[in-house]
């Protein structure tokens, strides 16, 4: 056994005995953190795979904003407490519930055993057809040319999570600004945090999405990057979420889907089918695409940390 | 040459792993929570510090050095931040425990 499989055993192991102890973790916050430092583990699985895009956007989608979310989550549960009418499961579901979760988890784990060594691939297929896109990075050639419509839904999808938290707002405070107000006198700490690192963080960003075109990146990743330097400078209350009513946030947060099925549209138009590029063209209408899903990411993804509107709006 | 590289890159990573271990150890072994946190910082700081300056002659160009230390700059960063935060619960909370 070489060093680099003893390596993965142990790291295959680690992942194993952390998802365990997140389960039974003692409360929520405890579990979170279970969570987060699973997904960060997670990342280098993936690195092992040589899968650093996927690693990327574990790291930053999976266990950042996630874990952020679900801190979240977990802090409010604690403040507002168990409501009445809410039972702890008894015994017997429990343990029907863990014998689920076994039965998927042993189903699951058989599929993976069961499939063939050389499994049907398109591999091939797509490092064909890359130079016509122009990029050097195949997955980002997967996500913006080959499965472009794909994609495009999944923007809509986040667009459509963001409704779904703004509409948990009570009717007086719609259209109002989320979390908490800018504060006269900031965290310390957290302000000189936010203050160091949101520069340094949007250039990273910024970089991450423009070398996706060759190297592993791109706009999911640079955007969440992006969007962890608004929801640190948040925290730290040296900003505060903006209205929910703002023209430019709404123009914001749509802009990804929209300039994504425009181009499509004009795909239908211009080169022969919904979705195709022009060739010769291709590049510049990926990245083109690209930087309004990055703001739009970048927009989303704080938006959905700062949760429904609490404050009513102003005029 | 590649040889002294080689002892020095062994030795750098070789003592920034034994800090990390300590820094484990620490932070499964000592009693209240800002011992751990002490334990801890210094396997952020002393620990990846000497792993960088091992790998140090090891990276392909001066980019990739730079951001090495650019990365070990960052940890540092966020690790005595979060230091703080942690810190300034425990006292809020009065409890060093």
């Amino acid at each position: 056994m070489s060093v680099l499989q003893a390596l993965d055993i142990g790291l295959a192991s680690l992942v194993f005995a952390v998802a365990t102890w997140t389960i039974f973790a003692p409360g929520a916050f405890a579990a979170t953190v279970g969570y987060v430092v699973y997904g960060l583990l997670l990342a280098l699985v993936w690195i092992r795979l040589f899968a650093v895009d996927v690693a990327l956007t574990e790291a930053a989608i999976g266990s950042g904003v996630t874990g952020v979310l679900l801190i979240g989550a977990a802090a409010r549960l604690r403040t507002a407490g168990t409501a009445g009418d809410e039972k702890p499961l008894s015994g017997l579901s429990r343990l029907f519930v863990a014998v689920l979760c076994v039965l998927v988890a042993l189903a699951l784990a058989g599929v993976v055993l069961l499939l063939p060594d050389q499994g049907p691939s398109l591999a091939q297929q797509s490092m064909q057809a890359l130079p016509e896109t122009g990029l050097g990075n195949p997955v980002t050639a997967v996500l913006i040319a080959y499965r472009a419509f794909d994609t495009m839904l999944e923007k809509v999808v986040l667009v459509l999570a963001v409704v779904g938290v703004w509409s948990l707002a009570a009717d007086k405070y719609w259209g109002g600004a989320p979390g908490e107000a800018r504060a006269a006198s900031p965290e310390p700490t957290l302000a000189f945090l936010a203050q160091i690192l949101a520069p340094l963080g949007i250039l990273v960003g910024i970089h991450v999405f423009w070398v996706g075109a060759d190297e592993p990146g791109g706009a999911f990743q640079g955007g969440a990057i992006l969007a962890a330097m608004w929801i640190i400078v948040m925290m730290a209350r040296l900003t505060e979420a903006p209205q929910t009513n703002a023209f430019w946030l709404r123009v914001a947060l749509v802009a990804g889907s929209l300039v994504f099925l425009a181009a499509g549209v004009a795909g239908a138009i211009f080169a022969g089918s919904f979705f195709a590029y022009p060739p010769g063209f291709a590049k510049p209408v990926i990245l083109f695409i690209e930087a309004f899903m990055v703001l739009s990411i970048a927009v989303t993804l704080p938006m959905l940390v700062a949760g429904p509107p609490r404050r009513e709006p102003r005029q | 040459m590649s040889l002294l590289v080689d002892l020095f890159s062994i030795v750098a990573i070789g003592a920034g792993v034994f800090f990390f271990l300590a820094g484990t150890v620490g932070l499964l072994r000592f009693p209240d929570a800002l011992s751990r946190l002490h334990a801890l910082t210094k396997a952020d700081n002393l620990g990846l510090g000497l792993v960088v300056l091992g790998l140090l002659p090891r990276s392909e160009s001066l980019l990739a050095a730079l951001k090495l230390v650019a990365i070990w700059a960052l940890v540092q960063l966020a690790g005595a931040t979060a230091a703080q935060l942690v810190g300034r619960a425990v006292r809020r909370k009065g409890t060093a425990a």
